[in-house]
Order: structure tokens, then C-alpha cells, then sequence
């Protein structure tokens, strides 16, 4: 078992997919199936621009052993009141400064479900957000 | 140490090397070391880009081509050359003076490989449409990115093109005409003039391909030297007229920046330099940048034009190169009656041979194959991390103190190479002043460290 930790910083969109690259260069050392790590760093990019894009600041987990991957993101920001609808494709409360950056396009959480296995979701208004997420290995 | 079982144009003579390790530090694989005081390959990591081939202070680093009396083996002797090889002449020389030059010196035939582009450009345009699962697609044009995929990013070698470079269509015409004509195949020899060691590579070693129709290949300085020399001597006169027909502009300027993406169909970006197209590939392999259709990625800068065997500058070729392409007319040079037909009066024997095998990936980054031993490696590296100084000097004859890590964790290192954890250990008394400087003859030689000896007389 082996243990991770990011920091990532809000409204920074310079360095948002760090921790993924980062998460991705520790994939490929462990010998990973590159189809498995492709679906575990794109549901971590996701997961790593919301952060920048709505929180004021967030912290990431990763636990790696043989038999999955499990990654948990925890943000103090604005939260999600309506976790359902934030699921939608297309739904975004990203501002129109993040969408002139390319983001904010509402795909992000159906992403993140999408290349995840199992896909958890707490959030309380004006505190935070905490996404946790996990990806079998042998599939 | 691996060395691995693949083929490589890059050699380094152990007889001239000064162990600098200019070349260990600019390795984009980090597939170099120095041991003994010579830069040492690691096989399976070097993907023939020529970085190291570009900054050898002393010429130790060589690319192996053929003989070029090996051309006499054979009746037919074939040049197939590639436009950039016209762009090394200044203005003043012709395209036929060059090619009269290179008949004189033995070949019997010239073809431009860009006319495989006239069938290429058009299946390219057909796969896009057919391949939109896969995008972006990568162009199979630069066989040092194939190389570069396949050992840094396993996840994209699904992406590149499944069809042959125009060099190697080229090449399938080339024979077939020939073989039409009746001349036996083992009376046919056909030489590639490279202007980069991955060619060299990738025709001994084919990925995605089991044999390659040509029979060697002449490095494009050697060629160039020999023309050039020869159309100075001549001064001017020629006596050959050369019978290919004239490339059209688009296929000029193929194997220059921009010159495929500028071809194709939708969303396409053009990048070269090999450190450029790494950061590129990161990006793509995070899905951060989407919805691009195809990319062209070269290792060199300026593309085949900036080729570690060329000898003019790059930007010089490249404008030599334009000039040509903008000046051309279909009609405006009648070919020669003795020329090749078309290329295109093949294209349904071309378009047979056009596909290559699935890329198989290949990945230098993985600590072992089993996963668990490679985390206990991983946690084995970490620890070996904290304790070394990430100056990144390059003493301990590894390019980064990460590279360091890894070959001690691999059992291919250890961490007194460090001179940090050397003069700490000095200090300690757990190691003699004796044994340190061992460590350091075992990585840089005996002469580098004993020529201190006589520091007095300074």
C-alpha cells in the first residue's frame, strides 16, 4: 500500500493537472495497464480543475495498492447544492472568466463518473466538497 | 546493465570518447551513463533521436551507415533521396546539376521520396475519417516519436497512423517498376540518403513492419561532401539530365514543419523539436487537451531539415525548399521519357502495402513488471530521493539524481556514486578518502581524477 498527498491551490489554472502528472509518471513506474491509468488521470484532471475552478483551496489523497486505486479530494469552497444536478452533462456554475479558459463546460463530474468504478459525492454549502473515487486494477 | 535487442544507428567509440557526458545530460530518454569514463547507451531507452549525436564535443558518437561502395553490389543502383537533401546545396547549384553529380558517382537511378506523398496524402485524409475513435491521431512520418511513444507514452501508441511513411511507399514502387522492367530483384539496390539516425533505425529495425525493400543507407553529410566537392570541381558543367519529374509543392515540403498537418483534414497542429513534442504528449495523454484530429510530430527542429546529418542551416534548407515549392507548374518540366511513371499509376498496389502492424508499446519507465515488486522499488527510490542533494551535477554519472535512485533501486548503482553522500560518509569516517576516489575513477576514469596530482605545479 502506498500513500500520496497533493495540495492544490484555488483559481490557480497554471498549475491544475499536476498532481494527475504526477499521479500518471507513478502509474507508469508501477507498471499499470496504460488504458487503466488514461481513465484514473483523466477522472483525476477533472477532479483537480474543479477544485481550481470553484474552491478556494483543496487537498488530494491517493491510496495505490495491487487491486485499485482509490483517490479522495477534499476542498474547502462554495459546496455543491444540488449534487444530482451537478451530475448532469452540461450542468456548470463554472463564472464566465473560467469558461473563456476552456473550462466549465459542465463535463466534469460525469467524467469523473465515467472513468471511475466507484464515484462518492458530501458536500455542504460554504464549506466544501469532497469527491472520493476508486478504480479496480484487474479488469 | 540492459542493453536491449533493438536495433540503434547511434553508436558511441569507446576510442574517442572523453566521457564529457554533455550527451548523458541532454538525453531526453535519460538513456545515457558514464562508467569508466565513457558514455555508456542503455539500449532499450534510446530512441535514435541524434540529441547526443548533435553535442559530442569530440565526434565520438557515430551514426553506422553502409559503405558506399556497397552500391556496386548491385546492377541497378537506386538513390532515393529526400528533398531536404536539395536544400543543403546553395541556390546557384540546380536540382539537375546534383542529380547529374550522383549519377557520375555510380548511381543509375534517382527518386525523389517525396512522390510517395502523392499516395499518402490521400489515404491519411481517408483514415482520419475512419479513425475518429483514436484521435488525436499521430502522423507515423518521424520514426523517432514512434520510438518516443513507445517507450514514454504505452497509452498513445494506438493513436499513430497505421500507414507507411512516403519513404517506404516510395520504396515499394520503386522495386515493383523496376522488377516490371525485368531486371531480377537481387540485381536491385535501392540506397535511402538519411538526413537523421532514426531513419537508419527504423529501416534496420522496421516498427510495425517485418522487412523494409531497401537494401542500405548512405548518410546524408557523407552524400552531401561528395556532391558538393565534385559540382565545385566541375565548375558548373553537367553532363547527365536527370529523369525524375519534378515533386509538386505539397510534397516538397512534406518533411518540413507543418508540411503534413497543412495536408489534412480538420483540427491539426503541427510541433517539432523532440522536448516540445514530450510536453505535448503529456498534455494529450491527460485528455487536457482534446478535440484535435491530428498531429505531426517531429524530433527535430525545423523538422527533417534540421536532421542531425545535415550540413546546411536549417532555415536556409527550409527557404531553399519553399522557394521550390512556390515556383512549381505541373507542365513546367516535361519528364524525361526514360523517368518513372507516376507513383499514382500504382496506387492500388501501393494502397495494398500501405498499412503497418499495431505498435506494440514498450515502456522504459515501469520499475518491474509485477507491480508489487515495482511499489517496493518505487518505495525503495523515494527513500534513496530523500537523501539525495536533487542538484541534478551529474557526478555520480547518472543525469538526475531521480535517474541515480532508480538504477541503485534497479541494482544498477549505488549511493556512494554520490559525491554529496561521499563527503558526507568522509566526514563520518565511514568511508576513506581512498574508496571515494575510487568511486570517482569507477564513473570518470582513471586520467580525469588522476591529473589533480601534479596540482602543485600550478
Amino acid at each position: 500500500m502506498m500513500h500520496f498527498e497533493f495540495h492544490v491551490e484555488g483559481g490557480n489554472f497554471t498549475k491544475a493537472g499536476a498532481a494527475s502528472s504526477q499521479l500518471k509518471k507513478i502509474l507508469k513506474q508501477l507498471n499499470v495497464d496504460p488504458k487503466i491509468i488514461k481513465r484514473i488521470v483523466v477522472a483525476l484532471y477533472e477532479a483537480e480543475v474543479n477544485v481550481v475552478a470553484h474552491a478556494f483551496q483543496g487537498d488530494i489523497f491517493i491510496d495505490i495498492d495491487t487491486e485499485k486505486i482509490g483517490i479522495k479530494l477534499v476542498d474547502q469552497g462554495p459546496g455543491i447544492a444540488d449534487i444530482e444536478l451537478a451530475m448532469q452533462k452540461g450542468y456548470s456554475t463554472a463564472s464566465s472568466s473560467v469558461r473563456e479558459m476552456g473550462f466549465g463546460a459542465g463535463m466534469g463530474l460525469p467524467n469523473i463518473k465515467n472513468n471511475s468504478d466507484e464515484l462518492k459525492i458530501t458536500s455542504e454549502v460554504n464549506v466544501g466538497t469532497t469527491v472520493e473515487f476508486v478504480t479496480y486494477l484487474n479488469q | 546493465m540492459e542493453t536491449g535487442n533493438f536495433h540503434h544507428a547511434l553508436k558511441i567509440r569507446e576510442d574517442l570518447c572523453i566521457g564529457c557526458s554533455h550527451c548523458m545530460v541532454v538525453c531526453p530518454t535519460e538513456a545515457i551513463r558514464v562508467r569508466n569514463g565513457k558514455s555508456v547507451l542503455f539500449g532499450d531507452r534510446c530512441v535514435d533521436c541524434g540529441e547526443c549525436f548533435r553535442v559530442c564535443p569530440v565526434s565520438a558518437i557515430i551514426i553506422d551507415h553502409d559503405d558506399f561502395n556497397h552500391i556496386f553490389d548491385y546492377k541497378y543502383r537506386v538513390a532515393l533521396v529526400p528533398a531536404v537533401f536539395t536544400g543543403q546545396f546553395p541556390e546557384d547549384i540546380s536540382l539537375r546539376q546534383i542529380h547529374s553529380v550522383m549519377l557520375e558517382l555510380g548511381f543509375t537511378h534517382i527518386y525523389e521520396v517525396e512522390n510517395g506523398v502523392e499516395i499518402l496524402s490521400r489515404a491519411i485524409n481517408d483514415y482520419t475519417e475512419s479513425h475518429s475513435e483514436n484521435k488525436p491521431l499521430i502522423s507515423s512520418f518521424c520514426p523517432a516519436i514512434i520510438r518516443l511513444i513507445q517507450v514514454k507514452f504505452p497509452a498513445l501508441v494506438d493513436n499513430i497512423i497505421r500507414l507507411k511513411p512516403p519513404l517506404d511507399i516510395s520504396a515499394h514502387f520503386l522495386k515493383k517498376e523496376l522488377l516490371t522492367l525485368g531486371i531480377p530483384a537481387e540485381e536491385i539496390g535501392i540506397f535511402y540518403v538519411t538526413p537523421c539516425a532514426a531513419k537508419i533505425a527504423a529501416i534496420k529495425d522496421p516498427v510495425g513492419e517485418s522487412t523494409s525493400p531497401i537494401a542500405g543507407v548512405i548518410n546524408m553529410d557523407f552524400l552531401f561532401n561528395k556532391v558538393y566537392r565534385k559540382v565545385k570541381q566541375q565548375n558548373g558543367q553537367s553532363c547527365a539530365i536527370p529523369v525524375s519529374g519534378k515533386l509538386s509543392g505539397k510534397a516538397t515540403c512534406w518533411s518540413l514543419t507543418n508540411g503534413e498537418a497543412g495536408q489534412v483534414g480538420g483540427r491539426c497542429l503541427a510541433i517539432d523539436e523532440i522536448h516540445n513534442v514530450i510536453e505535448f504528449l503529456e498534455k494529450i495523454e491527460n485528455e487536457e487537451i482534446t478535440d484535435i484530429d491530428f498531429l505531426e510530430l517531429r524530433a527535430c527542429d525545423e523538422s527533417c531539415a534540421g536532421g542531425v546529418l545535415t550540413t546546411s542551416n536549417r532555415f536556409l534548407s527550409v527557404e531553399r525548399l519553399r522557394n521550390h515549392a512556390d515556383s512549381y507548374h505541373e507542365n513546367d518540366e516535361p519528364a524525361h521519357p526514360d523517368a518513372f511513371r507516376k507513383i499514382t499509376s500504382e496506387s492500388e498496389y501501393l494502397n495494398e502495402r500501405i498499412s503497418i502492424d499495431p505498435i506494440k508499446p514498450r515502456s522504459i519507465l515501469k520499475l518491474d513488471e509485477n507491480m508489487a515488486e515495482a511499489m517496493k522499488k518505487m518505495e525503495k527510490v523515494n527513500r534513496i530521493m530523500q537523501l539525495l542533494p536533487m542538484v541534478d551535477c551529474g557526478i555520480c554519472g547518472a543525469p538526475t539524481c531521480q535517474s541515480l535512485a532508480q538504477d541503485i533501486a534497479q541494482g544498477e548503482g549505488s549511493i556512494q556514486q554520490c559525491i554529496f553522500i561521499q563527503k558526507i560518509m568522509e566526514q563520518k569516517g565511514e568511508m576513506s578518502l581512498d574508496d571515494s576516489v575510487e568511486v570517482m575513477q569507477s564513473i570518470w576514469g582513471f586520467g580525469k581524477t588522476n591529473k589533480y596530482r601534479d596540482i602543485k605545479g600550478i
